[in-house]
């Protein structure tokens, strides 16, 4: 035997034998967290894969096949207006960054070719958070409101960060060469009101095929660890008596909550618009079907369907299975999101450290976002895990928008592009900012 | 002898591109040698942002996307 080159595989069969033998099967905790993430994954499948990830994989395949990239980096390139670059940097993750693999070189290309380090810096730290999958899953699973402030804060705080950066680093800015850059030919041009028209019906389905319906009360109720944070479920009562309060959610899963941690049962003012819309939201799905596919037979080649189909196809294979780990990882340490499902580290643990909105809390989650690595899209079932487990809202969005943005894989590679100083600047900067915005959201919606 | 280059940091895209320039290649039945560059620094020399690149003899020829065995014939001869 190769000792020399097998002792990897050794070590790892050792590793795996010796977690075999100390299994901890049987012990309620472990059983349970198993469970859970089984749970937890049947619940994303039956929730959320066929309306919203399916049409977020069409969109994201759209945006990456027909959306001209170079038009989009004649703004950031390096003769372009300064002013217009930052604006351009901050939203452009949007259409540029559908692939988390493509936002480093981007970066480096316009570092180094274009606009300079403030633009650079202001499309790396926005591309991540605001690219189309990532507010879809976010919006959807999180809630509205933070996958809202998610996209919001992103493209503010990444302009702030690049002109510090760009005022840090003035000096050298001014004596850069650049080189030309090279890009690809514009593809075929169809006019603009026909692409709007195709994006519109597109998210139109996506928005309507999951449009929830509000439920009539909505109970406030404190929970579980020494009783700091406060949930909210919001659906149909049952029934309500003085030891405990029923109430079937609007996804039908039924919620049991003593009388005694109650803090408040309020109606949900009822909105006749949105109602209309909820009963009527599979005859538009039909309709917006109906002309999506008139759109895409009638406008489109059949060498531009091909592309956008394996476009699609290509990012359903790139994702679904880091989803599927990250959503199974997520339930067995963290549980399902309900304060009386627990994984397997308590969440008395998650309450101590990321609980309420402390400064200590938020820096807390902008330091730990920063430095974990979060592969395409798990950050959010990771964070519901953390929601449920008792974080607060705050450092969730310090979270989010310290996470994806950096890990010490991409501060590696930033720092072979960059230097170390500016990467060490660039790192602080992004966790100051998000800790900052943690704290600001949760102080407004707590 | 031609010398194609991948200009990518190794996603699955890349690779795809990889296989598709040795198939193109192959078919053509010309000498040729296949080096990857993966060093983002290298990739920015190029002037390429956008990856997968490829490049012939130093010369990039296409930016951003997977192109297919037949593109890439003819951009070897």
């Amino acid at each position: 035997m190769d000792f020399k080159n097998e002792w990897k595989k050794l070590l790892f069969i050792a590793t795996v034998f010796l977690a075999c033998f100390y299994l901890p099967v049987g012990s309620s905790r472990f059983d349970n967290a198993v469970g859970e993430s089984l749970h937890l994954v049947k619940w994303y499948a039956r929730e959320h894969v066929l309306l919203c990830l399916v049409p977020a994989f069409f969109i994201a395949g759209a945006i990456s096949v027909f959306v001209s990239q170079a038009s989009v980096m004649k703004y950031l390139g390096a003769r372009a207006n300064k002013v217009l670059a930052y604006g351009v940097a901050s939203v452009s993750g949007t259409v540029l960054a559908v692939c988390s693999c493509t936002v480093l070189p981007l970066f480096a290309g316009i570092y180094k070719m274009g606009a300079g380090l403030g633009p650079a810096t202001a499309f790396l730290y926005s591309g991540p958070a605001i690219n189309v999958l990532a507010i879809i899953l976010t919006a959807r699973i999180l809630g509205l409101e933070l996958g809202v402030a998610r996209a919001a804060g992103a493209i503010l705080f990444s302009i702030i960060i690049g002109l510090l950066m760009h005022i840090i680093y003035r000096k050298e800015e001014e004596q850069k060469t650049t080189a030309q850059m090279a890009m690809p030919e514009p593809q075929t041009a169809r006019p603009l009101w026909k692409n709007a028209l195709y994006f519109a019906s597109m998210v139109g389905i996506l928005v309507f095929a999951n449009w929830a319906r509000s439920g009539d009360v909505r109970a406030v109720f404190l929970c579980c660890p020494g009783g700091l944070t406060t949930y909210q479920v919001e659906g149909a009562l049952i029934s309500k008596t003085e030891q405990s309060l029923k109430i079937l959610d609007t996804s039908g899963e039924t919620h049991e909550v003593p009388g005694e941690l109650l803090q408040q049962v309020e109606d949900v003012g009822k909105n006749s618009i949105y109602e209309l819309i909820y009963r009527i939201r599979w005859l538009l799905v039909v309709l917006l079907l109906g002309g999506f596919s008139l759109m895409v037979l009638g406008w489109f080649t059949k060498h531009e369907i091909g592309e956008w189909l394996a476009a699609t196809w290509g990012f359903a294979k790139q994702i679904l299975p880091l989803l599927l780990l990250g959503v199974l990882a997520s339930g067995f340490l963290l549980g399902r999101p309900d304060p009386a499902h627990e994984g397997v580290i308590p969440a008395k643990w998650i309450n101590a450290a990321v609980g309420g909105n402390s400064i200590r809390a938020n820096l807390f989650a902008s330091v730990a976002g920063a430095f974990m690595y979060f592969a395409t899209l798990t950050e959010v079932p990771i964070l519901q895990g953390l929601l449920g487990a008792g974080m607060g809202k705050g450092p969730a969005l310090a979270l989010l928008l310290a996470g994806p943005a950096l890990s010490l894989p991409s501060m590696l590679v930033l720092r072979s592009i960059m230097g170390t100083q500016k990467t060490a600047v660039y790192v602080s900067l992004v966790i100051v900012m998000a800790t900052i915005s943690g704290m600001i959201f949760g102080a407004i919606w707590g | 002898m031609k010398k194609i280059q991948i200009l990518g940091t190794g996603c699955p895209k890349c690779k795809k591109l990889t296989e598709n320039a040795e198939s193109a290649a192959k078919e053509l039945g010309i000498e040729y040698e296949i080096e990857k560059v993966t060093d983002i620094n290298e990739i920015m020399s190029f002037g390429v942002m956008m990856t997968p690149a490829l490049a012939v003899d130093g010369q990039v020829k296409s930016v951003g996307k997977v192109i297919s065995p037949n593109e890439i014939k003819k951009m070897l001869v």
